[in-house]
């Protein structure tokens, strides 16, 4: 039988990182004080947390600006969305093993 | 995290995905209360309206037997005094019950999905007003109710994407009401009174005993 826990994904074993995955699945894009203030979480921890998936090219980054102030959003690109339904899927394998 | 409660673990990350995917697109906060509160105020405008300077203005018919053009234009803008304060206090209301509502859920009212279902709304509700206003600065009054009936149904039914999917149906009631109403177009106040009266409150009471009631 395989293994169940193979189909997991890393990246995706820190709860903000899910996080931030399953909010921009469901949203086009999103700024960062908008994830910021749907995870509660601080600014240093929400920033680190977003380089690492950028560099797993799971979510892509856009710098623009609102008037004079910076706005960067996030969406996610389409490795990093086949990864999170790969991830969902492991999950629900799991899920259905322990029935 | 060992392999024994994975199972466990996996479960309430799933939970937490679809909290996340649920909280992050859609406003959840809207309460039931705030659609009978509407309701209560819209039908209280129409009884106003209906009872009170409608009947004025009759009355004053009745006694001169002809209208004059200054009670015409005095009338207009009752009416119009009249709706902007029951959109007002229709407004306040239902304003009110979902900001309780957000603060008992611990979510706040003013954050991303919010801010998308508002605009989302108000871009059919605004065409709807200015056009309505173009119609009244013609002197059109025939289809002031239902263009507000359809307008206001084009706007929930765009708004349904981004809250409560059951408000779709209130929104489909409504467009077809402001329909039904351009068949009889001198009804348009009792069409009114169904529409933004009776159909708010039962749609505030069905989704109050759906989601709220425990």
């Amino acid at each position: 039988m395989k293994n169940p826990i193979t189909g997991l994904n890393k990246v995706f074993d820190n709860r903000i990182r899910l996080g931030v995955m399953s909010i921009l699945v469901v949203n086009e894009e999103v700024n960062f004080n908008d994830l910021k203030q749907m995870l509660e979480v601080t600014d240093g921890n929400l920033a680190t947390h977003l380089v690492n998936l950028e560099e797993n090219g799971y979510i892509k980054v856009h710098k623009g600006f609102v008037g004079k102030k910076t706005n960067t959003t996030y969406a996610v690109t389409k490795s990093g969305e086949k990864a999170f339904n790969e991830h969902i899927a492991a999950l629900e394998t799991m899920i259905r093993n322990m029935k | 995290m060992s392999q024994q409660n994975q199972p466990v673990d996996s479960l309430q990350e799933v939970k937490d995905i679809r909290r996340m995917m649920e909280r992050s697109s859609r406003f959840i906060s809207l309460s039931g209360f705030s659609g009978v509160a509407a309701g209560l105020c819209a039908l209280a405008g129409a009884a106003i309206a209906r009872y009170s300077i409608f009947k004025e203005y009759y009355d004053l018919y009745d006694e001169r037997g002809y209208f004059i053009n200054t009670a015409f234009a005095d009338l207009k803008w009752r009416l119009i005094l009249l709706a902007a304060g029951v959109f007002a206090a229709a407004f306040l209301s239902a304003f009110y019950f979902t900001w309780r509502r957000a603060r008992t859920q611990g979510n706040s009212l003013w954050n991303y999905t919010s801010r998308r279902l508002f605009w989302n709304m108000l871009i059919p509700l605004a065409a709807g007003g200015l056009f309505i206003w173009g119609m009244l600065s013609y002197d059109q009054w025939m289809f002031v109710a239902p263009a507000c009936l359809i307008f206001y149904g084009l706007a929930l039914v765009n708004a349904s994407k981004y809250t409560l999917t059951d408000i779709r149906y209130l929104g489909y009631c409504e467009i077809v009401l402001g329909l039904i109403n351009m068949l009889w177009i001198g009804k348009g106040l009792y069409f009114w009174a169904l529409g933004f009266g009776v159909m708010h409150i039962v749609y505030g009471i069905v989704m109050w005993m759906k989601y709220e009631r425990n």
